[in-house]
């Protein structure tokens, strides 16, 4: 077990999966010498050289592009997408391409590109820099999207992802980046599979289902309704796409009402998806509507206001106090 | 090379720019921009201080062989229009008049280069060996790719325009890597790696209206960062469906190339000698690593854009009767009898190979089987996904529900399997 924060759990993913796959290889804006503009991939190009970890062009739909023809060629390419708001000009190729090669092809082709991208607020930035798109993502057949909330879950996690024959979009937490957690570099454990979600808490009155940067605050918002009786469950999620609706489903049979928490505004958003899914499954269960709580309908606000608009434990309280009231 | 001193624009800020019809007039049809042309439209073979050494290496066999390529696919262009007609295809990407563009630059490549066309290259995917009738598969709704690129190295098409060009330089990218994993395995003195791939190229296909897309200039911006060896192949066939190139750009296409960093070459289109010969030196100075090439064939599509696409809604018949008189077949013809290369025997054998090539075609498309749709759940993901199974678990049990209705669907997993392997 080694301590280590999320950035450079990513960081020894990266390196370690550079060291064991001669055809895996890094792709993106900044990412060589400076190592990347969150440090992420800081020391491998020196370590791996310039062929390996690629500065590009500042051009996101070239990045994601080259890195489907490199796939087709047998390559293993990681893409880093410098901010969430950002990924917008590789959308199309990510949507139009890289989702439907292989079904295109009828199986004849895979593309396993990686697509690593910070996402979400509380980082007091400017426009652009704090969204959470993966809905939009998640949308799209043919990705896969999945989110560490820890060290642990970050190193195995890339390497996962780049092992997937699947694209895999990593969306990274990015305000939590320097949160620190004991990392097993000798085995992923429990993490081995990351489409797998995790019950990080047991619970009997209500399940918070969470993921990326909103597990610290779910488990907080746990400890907190437990000093005042209540037991609450708390889910993450790990995966995006496919969701683990099974664990959820299992969770919410057994306390009979559910939370689901994210950054990303409620309307259309993944939420939504579990509170369906879960009312379909486990309808008699229920002692409660599914309450969502996230963003609003609005472009992420200034970052002055951010606090007002990111969902914290306060938020995930109040939304516990209305399922319990039922 | 004279080709590449293109001049920086062919406008002189008159009010020539006024009228759409002139600015198309002058992009179009200038005589002073240097153009590749070794066979003219008369028949009679020119020279180019670079490129008949070129020409010089083709042998009436291969120049002959050029033509029955064009005028097999131009009869394949005729029958696939006629299956749309019919109703047997959804939509057909009619070629016609832009045979020596594809032919000339297929026949340019080599079977370890990697071809990316766009969706009208069914003149390429001939001298790729794409089996034609495999190649209908789309515009018959039964697939959206038709043949597996492995097999030819020709690309699946792209619909999203210049979505490909791209994943071309990508791809040279990873030749070029692999010639450095190849390079650095043999320096290590590795007995186990073989003799060495022979050096390979990518070409990427686009047109005119492509040419504005943003995805043509950050994958030529990548190409010129990584100096990869791709030569980009736009096919400047004047219209995009109702837009005249004069709206795209206000400089010859092959001139953006000089932004770039790299070398540009326009070609008469229609001419399958200069654009073989141009093509073939494009492909070894990249594989040679000297870097990418843009080459321009100007050259006009006869046809519609689509069978859903009405031409004489936007262009006259006067401007198609000019380009006809630029036929590509026509002119090889002219130089194959004047030079005493071909016979009528040649010319008879061409059009009953081309009634076969028609026939089987004809035959084949009414066979295409319908796909199942479980093919596309199993093809959606290349690993196991819980989501497509419990869709898939769901749609077994309600078609299960119509077992006893004539035309039902078939249920077991087994079939499924066999209907996968099938389409592939």
């Amino acid at each position: 077990m080694t301590t280590m924060t999320i950035a450079k759990a990513i960081n020894e993913g990266l390196r370690a999966t550079l060291s064991n796959n001669p055809r895996s290889l890094l792709m993106g804006e900044d990412i060589g010498p400076l190592g990347g503009v969150y440090r992420v991939t800081d020391g491998l190009i020196a370590e791996f050289g310039a062929d390996r970890v690629v500065d590009t062009p500042l051009a996101e739909s070239g990045i994601i592009g080259t890195a489907i023809g490199l796939a087709l060629r047998g390559y293993l390419p990681v893409c880093e997408i410098q901010f969430d708001g950002f990924v917008f000009p590789g959308f199309n190729q990510i949507t139009t391409q890289l989702a439907k090669m292989h079904s295109r092809s009828n199986g004849n082709l895979t593309v396993p590109v990686v697509i690593r991208i910070p996402y979400g607020g509380g980082i007091g930035s400017i426009e652009h820099h704090s969204e959470s798109p993966e809905a939009l993502f998640a949308h799209t057949a043919g990705l896969r999207i999945i989110t560490p909330s820890n060290p642990h879950d970050a190193y195995w996690m890339i390497q996962q992802a780049v092992d997937c024959l699947d694209p895999v979009i990593v969306f990274e937490p990015k305000r939590r980046y320097w949160l620190k957690g004991e990392v097993d570099t000798d085995s992923p454990g429990e993490s081995a599979d990351p489409f797998k979600a995790h019950v990080l808490r047991a619970g009997t009155d209500a399940t918070v289902v969470a993921y990326g940067p909103l597990v610290p605050v779910a488990l907080a918002a746990a400890g907190a309704a437990a000093e005042d009786g209540h037991s609450v469950e708390v889910i993450d999620l790990r995966s995006i796409s496919p969701i683990d609706f099974d664990t959820v489903t299992a969770s919410v049979r057994k306390t009979g009402r559910l939370i689901v928490a994210h950054e990303a505004p409620t309307f259309g958003g993944i939420g939504g998806e579990i509170a369906a899914r879960v009312s379909e499954r486990a309808f008699h269960s229920l002692e409660a509507p599914v309450i969502r709580v996230g963003g609003f309908h609005m472009p992420y606000p200034v970052a002055k206001v951010e606090e007002d608009y990111l969902p914290d434990i306060d938020r995930i309280l109040e939304a516990l106090e209305r399922a319990l009231a039922y | 090379m004279g080709a590449t001193q293109l001049p920086s624009t062919e406008f002189d800020g008159s009010e020539a720019d006024d009228q759409l019809e002139a600015r198309a007039e002058a992009v179009l049809g200038d005589p002073d921009v240097p153009m590749v042309q070794l066979l003219g439209p008369d028949g009679t073979l020119g020279t180019d201080p670079v490129f008949s050494e070129y020409a010089a290496r083709l042998d009436a066999g291969k120049l002959r062989g050029f033509y029955a390529d064009m005028a097999k696919i131009r009869r394949f262009d005729v029958e696939a229009t006629a299956l749309q007609r019919q109703g047997q295809l959804a939509l057909w990407v009619p070629l016609t008049g832009q045979e020596a563009a594809q032919i000339g630059s297929g026949r340019a490549s080599q079977p370890q280069d990697y071809l990316f066309p766009t969706y009208r290259e069914h003149g390429v995917a001939l001298t790729r060996n794409v089996d034609l009738a495999e190649l209908l598969r789309q515009f018959r709704g039964v697939s959206n790719g038709g043949w597996n690129p492995k097999d030819t190295n020709f690309h699946l098409y792209t619909l999203v325009l210049a979505a490909q060009t791209p994943h071309a330089v990508g791809y040279a990218m990873g030749i070029q890597r692999d010639q450095k994993l190849a390079e650095a395995s043999a320096a290590a003195g590795d007995s186990a790696a073989g003799p060495q791939d022979p050096k390979a190229a990518v070409m990427v296909y686009f047109g005119d209206g492509a040419s504005s897309e943003g995805d043509v200039h950050e994958s030529m911006v990548f190409a010129a960062s990584y100096n990869a060896p791709v030569v980009f192949f736009c096919q400047n066939n004047h219209w995009a469906i109702s837009v005249p190139t004069a709206v795209q750009t206000r400089i010859p296409l092959s001139n953006r190339a000089k932004g770039y960093g790299f070398p540009g070459i326009r070609v008469d289109g229609n001419d399958v000698v200069a654009v073989h010969a141009v093509t073939e030196w494009a492909l070894e100075h990249a594989r040679e690593g000297k870097g990418p090439v843009l080459i321009e064939a100007f050259t006009y599509r006869v046809g519609a854009h689509t069978t859903a696409d009405d031409p004489t809604k936007y262009r006259g018949s006067e401007e198609e009767a000019r380009w006809r008189a630029k036929d590509p077949l026509e002119r090889l013809e002219k130089y194959l009898r004047a030079e005493g290369l071909a016979d009528d025997a040649f010319f008879e054998q061409v059009k009953t190979d081309g009634d076969e090539l028609a026939a089987y075609v004809r035959r084949t498309t009414h066979d295409l089987e319908t796909p199942d749709i479980r093919t596309a759940f199993a093809n959606t993901y290349a690993e196991a996904h819980p989501l497509v199974a419990e869709e898939l678990a769901w749609f077994e049990e309600y078609s299960a529900g119509f077992a006893d209705e004539a035309g039902s669907l078939p249920v077991t997993a087994e079939q499924a399997e066999a209907d996968k392997a099938a389409s592939r």
